[in-house]
């Protein structure tokens, strides 16, 4: 078992390292700038040299490691997270997910990479409009030509997983946010995607739902997909295997909470962990008058 | 994603919005139904016109008295006698002229056990009138040479003139009174039928003599003069024979100074058949003006889909949709707008052309179904495809971060 505070990777054009765990994405001298000139964001910078060239940010994850992602706001986690879901390309820099050079890819693999490769969870939930939950979840597979029995079964599946089994005919505008971010869970695993990224899947919902999101994703994980999620809350960033904590545009620290093989840290020793909750305050909050 | 699913997806799409489906595909409706429906009163006009110069005898000449096309310089009109007539009858003169029949028209109102009936034209005439003027009888005979010479009160009457007089019962043997005189039925012609502001058979055909001698008077001139060529291609030459023989007759040396007018049906309809084209061409343009209104409706429908429906869009992306699926989802949906707008038009037009529009009875071309359907299909394809492309170009960021 090793534990890093920062992964060091060999140079992608090294050969593969035949022993530890194999990277599931990497990204390398990332960088990312809205804008041009004086009105130019440099939303992901990585470190400047000397000369005030910017660096880039890089970043490795293993496979079957959960990372959570923090850091002010405006300090380019979404940037990075939607360069990581293939949905933006980057400035500059390079980006291997599963050893593949995404930036070398043309629309219609790229499309087939999100499809296949990653599962994207939104802060927005972002269901498509006037659609039962079922053809919600049977979309993915849809597009990636599953046949209809059998994407029935899976999506039946998916949506089981997240406890909304009863709920499958419903359409968005007849769920609680906290069912609909489930639904959208359950669309971003049904595919069984190498990586399930989330940014602030938590951010729009009540403790109570973010529990129950959260444990869906404890137990993706548990099971071996790897996850990367984007949070404000300490209380998400303690389920965790890793924190990285992004400040303007750069790494600035990034800590093991747990190893990469083994369970997350809520599953552990559930009694422990649930003890240490950081949702005590916000109980106390619903008991003086708080709706739920 | 097979078509099946592409399918129901753009069936889904459209029925979220039914009324705005609704107008559109009504927009596309109104165009494809405006250009058949319009094209073919064009052509059942024109239609119309070429079965009435069938109907009249393609063979026929008119021989009137007057000077003519006014570039004449005739001081005095000699008016058209019988004489005229049997000089013209000579063939050794005329080798191209088969028949002439020397007319008397008026109008008399005709009287039968007391139902009375104006007929709007009663003609005295010789019996190759029937054959020139392309008059069949359909009940009885036609009249007799030996009747003209006896002047016999016998008389020839139109479909119409039957019908007001007698209904259903059969007017042969019947006697008439047609303005005061009595006259025997022998027959009845054929319907001929007819778009002008006359009706063909509204008519009494007798013996010359007798219609002078009853209403016109024995003067000796005549209205005019009914000449059959023998065949359609002889009536230049026909033409030729009798301005030659008239202008002998009235002792007339310049061409350019004859007092009477030969005028053929078939030249006085061309000019008709060529107004006919033209009208026929305006009515297509203003129909396929709105055809083209029916496209832009659905190019901006479009446009207003996608706009509403780019963070769906950007959904769909990010969940792995490929271009072509998103592509050919919005195109499914504009051609099966068209496609049902224009099917609606064409069933709307084709149950239209069923009623008589203006009079006319629209006489649909083949051709035009089949092009307006297509063109609408068309326009589905083209005008959609412009929107539908563009937002399947998006990069899925732009799309979902679209407000
Ligand atoms: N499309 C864009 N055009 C221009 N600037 C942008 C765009 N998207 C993001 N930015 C800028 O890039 C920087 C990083 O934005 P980003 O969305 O990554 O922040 P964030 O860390 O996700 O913040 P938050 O926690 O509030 O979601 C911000 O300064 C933002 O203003
Ligand atoms: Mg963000």
């Amino acid at each position: 078992m090793r534990l890093r505070s920062r992964p060091q990777q060999p140079p992608p054009t090294a050969a593969p390292v035949p022993r530890g765990p194999v990277p599931i994405l990497a990204v390398r001298k990332l960088v990312k700038t809205y804008g041009h000139g004086d009105a130019a964001v440099h939303a992901l910078a990585g470190p400047v040299d000397a000369d005030g060239v910017e660096q880039g940010v890089d970043l490795t994850v293993h496979q079957g490691d959960f990372v959570a992602i923090m850091g002010s706001s405006g300090s380019g986690k979404s940037t990075l997270m939607n360069i990581l879901g293939c949905l933006d390309a980057p400035t500059s820099g390079r980006y291997l997910l599963d050893g593949i050079d995404v930036g070398h890819l043309d629309e219609h693999q790229l499309s087939l990479v999100r499809n296949r490769k990653i599962g994207f969870i939104f802060q927005s939930f972002n269901l498509v409009p006037r659609t039962t939950a079922l053809a919600q979840v049977e979309l993915p597979l849809a597009y990636a030509g599953v046949k209809a029995a059998e994407r029935r079964r899976r999506a039946m599946a998916a949506l089981t997983l997240v406890g909304l089994a009863d709920r499958a005919d419903h359409r968005p505008n007849e769920l609680s946010g906290g069912q609909q971010q489930r639904v959208a869970v359950a669309r971003a695993l049904v595919t069984s995607p190498a990586m399930l990224l989330a940014d602030e899947p938590t951010g729009n919902l009540d403790s109570r739902s973010t529990d129950d999101v959260l444990a869906i994703v404890d137990r993706l994980n548990a099971a071996g997909r790897t996850i990367v999620l984007i949070t404000h809350e300490d209380e998400v960033a303690r389920h965790a295997k890793r924190v990285v904590r992004l400040v303007d545009g750069q790494i600035y620290e990034d800590i093991r909470q747990a190893p990469l093989q083994g369970l997350p840290p809520a599953l552990q020793d559930p009694v422990e962990f649930a003890s240490h909750t950081l949702h005590v305050g916000h109980v106390r909050a619903h008991a003086n008058g708080g709706d739920r | 994603m097979n078509p099946f699913q592409t399918l129901r997806f753009a069936f889904g799409g459209l029925a979220a919005n039914k009324v705005r489906s609704g107008l559109t595909m009504l927009g596309i409706l109104i165009g494809v139904a405006a250009v058949i429906l319009l094209l073919a009163v064009g052509n059942g006009s024109s239609q119309a016109v070429k079965d009435a110069i069938q109907a009249l005898g393609t063979n026929a000449l008119t021989v009137s008295s007057g000077s003519g096309s006014g570039s004449s310089t005739a001081t005095v009109v000699k008016p058209l006698t019988v004489d005229d007539a049997r000089a013209l009858a000579d063939t050794s003169q005329a080798p191209d002229i088969k028949g002439v029949a020397p007319e008397v028209s008026t109008s008399q109102t005709a009287i039968y056990q007391g139902t009375s009936h104006t007929v709007s034209s009663v003609v005295g005439t010789y019996p190759a009138y029937f054959e020139a003027s392309n008059s069949k009888v359909d009940k009885g005979d036609y009249f007799s040479d030996d009747d003209v010479l006896n002047s016999r009160k016998v008389a020839v009457i139109g479909s119409t003139t039957a019908t007001d007089l007698f209904g259903t019962a059969s007017p042969i043997g019947k006697v008439i009174t047609l303005g005061g005189t009595p006259f025997t039925v022998v027959g009845e012609l054929a319907t001929k039928g007819g778009t002008g502001f006359q009706d063909p058979d509204d008519t009494v055909i007798a013996p010359l003599p007798t219609v002078q001698n009853a209403f016109t008077g024995f003067s000796g001139s005549i209205s005019q003069i009914l000449v059959e060529a023998t065949t359609a291609d002889a009536t230049t030459s026909a033409t030729n024979e009798i301005t030659t023989i008239l202008m002998g007759q009235h002792s007339i040396t310049s061409p350019s100074a004859v007092d009477f007018r030969v005028s053929s049906q078939t030249s006085l309809l061309t000019t008709r058949t060529s107004t006919d084209q033209t009208f026929t061409v305006l009515l297509g343009a203003v129909a396929a003006i709105s055809l083209l209104v029916g496209g832009i409706g659905i190019t901006n429908i479009m446009l207003v889909t996608v706009t509403e429906r780019t963070r769906e869009i950007g959904i769909r992306k990010a969940i792995g949709a490929p271009k072509g699926v998103i592509l050919s989802q919005f195109l499914a949906e504009s051609t099966l707008l068209s496609l049902v707008g224009g099917g609606l038009g064409v069933a709307a037009a084709l149950i239209g052309a069923h009623f008589k529009i203006v009079g006319i009875k629209p006489v649909v071309i083949p051709e035009s179904v089949y092009g307006a359907f297509g063109i609408a299909v068309a326009i589905g394809l083209f005008f959609g495809s412009y929107p539908a492309s563009r937002a399947a170009s998006l990069r899925p960021i732009e799309a979902l971060r679209h407000e």
